[in-house]
């Protein structure tokens, strides 16, 4: 089987990162030879993988050692749970440097020490929410990430981010091979989330690959620095991971993705009482002016 | 050959715009001019300070060639760390040639290369830790330096490093002047804006350091000579002429220049400028700050130096009047007998300019007291103020062009037939392998000075030995004359 490429998009505290490590355990589990790749400054893709609180980066060893250069592919890649390959990107702490080149320095090493062998069926890239800048969007750059899965939840914010997410694929998929290959479901337990998230799908074009329900059971595991799969894999939890990896393991559905208006994203939202009419004698009254009126 | 008239060189204009595609057609059409001495404001026939057409081969440089390689870099007693990867600073080091006295690596360090070397740790991490590191080294190695800048190369600009946070740290630290210079190469359509950025930065962290100090003793007769770069030791040439008539010259911006003069020009009556487009904007500042009056001279040339000399002295009393004529008497002998001798080489001899800052118009004067015509000229970074300037310098029907492309300037002179062209190192081989001869006219062909009566006799020599090279008569191959190519044709027929 060749080396299938994803990256797991979506906004910021949605569940990529717990997402990513159970599902990538899940398809260990079914055989799969997998790998992690970090790609945010923070450090926590792998946590779970190794029960680690965070795993040396690429970038830290490189600063200690003088250059990325004088790294061994060894020094950086980690293997935990079921012999999952595990590695970080790393980068500045907030407020200095440039993250997004500390990702391109990274994955650049990966490639040429060989980190991307014959044996491995699957590559994750775990990318830091939003797409600020070209070192955020080296996963799905030509010859990496083919497959994007964007981890949304029904909550307004999430929804946004996944549509702009969906643009920013549409403009590398133009020129490369990148395409979006559906979104997760990581629920908020928002009403009718199912049936508003399978809709947004449609309409730009994907589907919802998967549902994931909420469960404390993931908490439980996280604080003991494991996926659900790990620590309690007869929980119906853990059988909801494992159909997300099957899932993801058949799925044969890429597309370029048909992202949609604001206009249509709010018109959708209303639809399922995500957000009110917008009443335009309202926008811009203070509260003060609102009780004297 | 005989001068193009105005339509001729209003039809050479169109002929090579004809090339390019019509937006860039359309573009340079704003850049490229006929003179047109009646125009009282240059932005009737031109436009500049514009972005570079993509595609096209420009001379211009960048804000850090401004800042570090034009202002600050020549200030010989501080230390300039090009704060970023190795090349900005390796590659411009010690090329222009400011001349300066000290001890280099002792007391003055106007020809080393210091740099962050930035390694790609140092963009990940930020590199205000290593910047910081640097200058504590500096203190330890260099203990005479009187003060650091810090020229930022672009990549500091993208990371968002903080360096004006580390400059005041450091400041503190070494009791020195330390000035963070935001002149990120990608600033700006050319190493105008650096100049403007360093002048900036010159204001905020060094100007007011002697505000309200009034130990300096002054007199009557205090200026200061600014955007003197001491090219080959023009400012020596200069500061010469302007004590020998009475002044006393407190400050040299920046040629040869340090930063306790600079420091000190507030206290001047009168600031002097050259190079009007690197400094006009400190000359300004001072005007509305300190009341100091600002005027712009030239240099170059016996006319333009006895005018420049009367116009200077006027401002001040008699003594400085008369000391004044004095002056202009006592090199008349030399000067004409410069004049005496190469006039007859090089009379009626036409000449192609383009260069930056004062030159395309300040040295139009030295040519002509030797009998040369200047019939073409540009700014590789000029703005409307400096064409202004230009207009009445440069004779009517004559080209000007903006931000010239190689493809233009080639052209033009294949047109025009110059007998010289003053340019830079890009463009020497190039006019020479034409047949043309050639001066390069940044760094004066490592020759120099050409400012003052000093620098007007090596001037003089240097067109002379340029243009009346027998080399020259070599270059044309025998079968390419016109007879002959009409054989070989009629032959391959």
């Amino acid at each position: 089987m060749a080396l299938r490429q994803c990256a797991i998009y979506g906004k910021g505290g949605i569940g990529k990162s717990t997402t990513t490590q159970n599902l990538v355990s899940a398809l260990a589990e079914l055989g799969n030879s997998v790998m992690i790749v970090g790609c945010d400054p923070k450090a926590d893709s792998t946590r779970l993988i190794l029960h680690a609180k965070a795993q040396t980066t690429i970038m830290s060893l490189a600063a200690e050692a003088g250059s990325v250069e004088d790294l061994e592919l060894e020094d950086v890649l980690k293997a935990g749970y079921r012999g999952i390959k595990c590695v970080e990107s790393g980068g500045p702490e907030p407020g200095v440097g440039c993250a997004g080149r500390g990702v391109i320095t990274a994955i650049n090493f990966l490639e040429e020490e060989g980190a991307y062998d014959d044996e491995l069926d699957f590559v994750f890239y775990d990318v830091l929410g939003d797409v600020v800048c070209g070192g955020f969007a080296m996963p799905i750059r030509e010859n990496k990430a083919q497959e994007i899965y964007i981890v949304c939840s029904g909550e307004m914010m999430a929804m946004y981010a996944a549509n702009n997410i969906a643009k920013g694929i549409v403009k590398y998929a133009n020129s490369g091979s990148v395409r979006l290959a559906g979104l997760i479901c990581n629920s908020r337990e928002t009403a009718r989330e199912d049936e508003l998230i399978s809709a947004l799908a449609a309409k730009i074009g994907t589907t919802m690959i998967h549902f994931v329900p909420r469960d404390n059971v993931v908490q439980r595991a996280e604080i003991r620095r494991m996926t659900v799969i790990e620590y309690e894999p007869g929980h119906k939890q853990a059988q909801e991971y494992r159909d997300l990896a099957i899932k993801i393991r058949d799925n044969k559905n890429f597309v370029i993705p048909t992202p949609i208006t604001m206009d249509e994203l709010e018109e959708l939202m209303m639809e399922f009482g995500i957000i009110d009419q917008e009443d335009e004698s309202i926008i811009g009254v203070t509260a003060a002016a609102e009780a004297t009126a | 050959m005989a001068a193009l008239t105005k339509e001729e060189t209003e039809a050479l204009i169109q002929e090579v715009l004809e090339v390019y595609p019509e937006q860039a057609r359309k573009d340079r059409a704003k850049h490229l001019a006929v003179n047109d001495q009646s125009l009282e404001k240059s932005n009737k026939c031109i436009t500049s300070n514009r972005k570079s057409q993509p595609g096209v081969m420009t001379i211009r440089g960048c804000a850090y060639a401004g800042s570090k390689g034009v202002v600050w870099g020549p200030i010989k007693d501080m230390i300039h760390i090009s704060h970023g990867p190795v090349g900005c600073g390796q590659y411009s080091r010690a090329g222009r040639r400011n001349y300066y006295v000290g001890t280099t690596g002792i007391n003055t360090f106007g020809t080393m290369n210091f740099t962050s070397d930035f390694q790609e740790k140092d963009i990940v991490f930020g590199g205000d830790k290593k910047l910081a590191k640097i200058m504590n080294e500096i203190e330890e190695l260099f203990p005479l330096n009187k003060g650091i800048s810090i020229q930022s190369e672009c990549p500091i600009g993208l990371i968002g490093d903080d360096i004006e946070a580390v400059a005041k740290k450091a400041n503190k630290e070494i009791g020195k002047p330390v000035v963070p210079v935001r002149c990120e190469g990608f600033r700006g359509v050319s190493q105008s804006l650096g100049h403007h950025i360093a002048n900036d930065a010159i204001r905020d962290w060094v100007l007011e350091n002697r505000d309200g100090d009034d130990s300096f003793p002054t007199t009557p007769y205090d200026v200061a000579v600014i955007g003197d770069y001491n090219i080959g030791g023009d400012a020596w040439a200069s500061r010469t002429l302007l004590e020998e008539m009475g002044l006393r010259v407190v400050a040299q911006w920046s040629g040869d220049g340090t930063i306790a003069e600079m420091e000190k020009t507030p206290k001047v009556k009168l600031n002097l400028i050259h190079c009007y487009r690197s400094m006009n904007y400190i000359a300004r500042h001072m005007e509305e700050k300190y009341k100091i009056p600002w005027i712009e001279y030239n240099f170059f040339g016996p006319t333009k130096i006895a005018e420049s000399l009367r116009k200077i002295a006027a401002l001040f009393d008699e003594t400085i009047q008369e000391g004044a004529e004095k002056v202009i008497a006592k090199y008349q002998s030399e000067y004409d007998a410069v004049i005496a001798k190469y006039k007859p080489r090089l009379q009626g001899k036409r000449v192609m300019l383009y260069v930056g800052g004062l030159r395309p118009r300040h040295v139009i004067g030295a040519y002509e007291d030797l009998g040369m015509e200047v019939v073409g000229t540009g700014y590789e970074f000029g703005h409307n103020d400096d064409y202004d300037r230009t207009i009445k310098e440069m004779g009517n029907a004559t080209l000007i062009y903006d931000d010239v492309t190689g493809y233009e300037f080639e052209e033009f002179v294949k047109r025009v037939q110059p007998d010289l062209i003053g340019s830079g190192i890009k463009e020497k081989y190039i006019f020479q392998k034409m047949g043309i001869p050639f001066r390069q006219m940044h760094s004066w062909d490592y020759s120099g000075p050409y400012h003052g009566y000093d620098g007007f006799a090596i001037f003089a020599r240097d067109m002379d030995m340029t243009l009346n090279n027998p080399c020259w008569k070599q270059v044309k191959v025998p079968w390419k004359t016109a007879e002959s190519s009409d054989v070989a044709v009629a032959a391959s027929a």
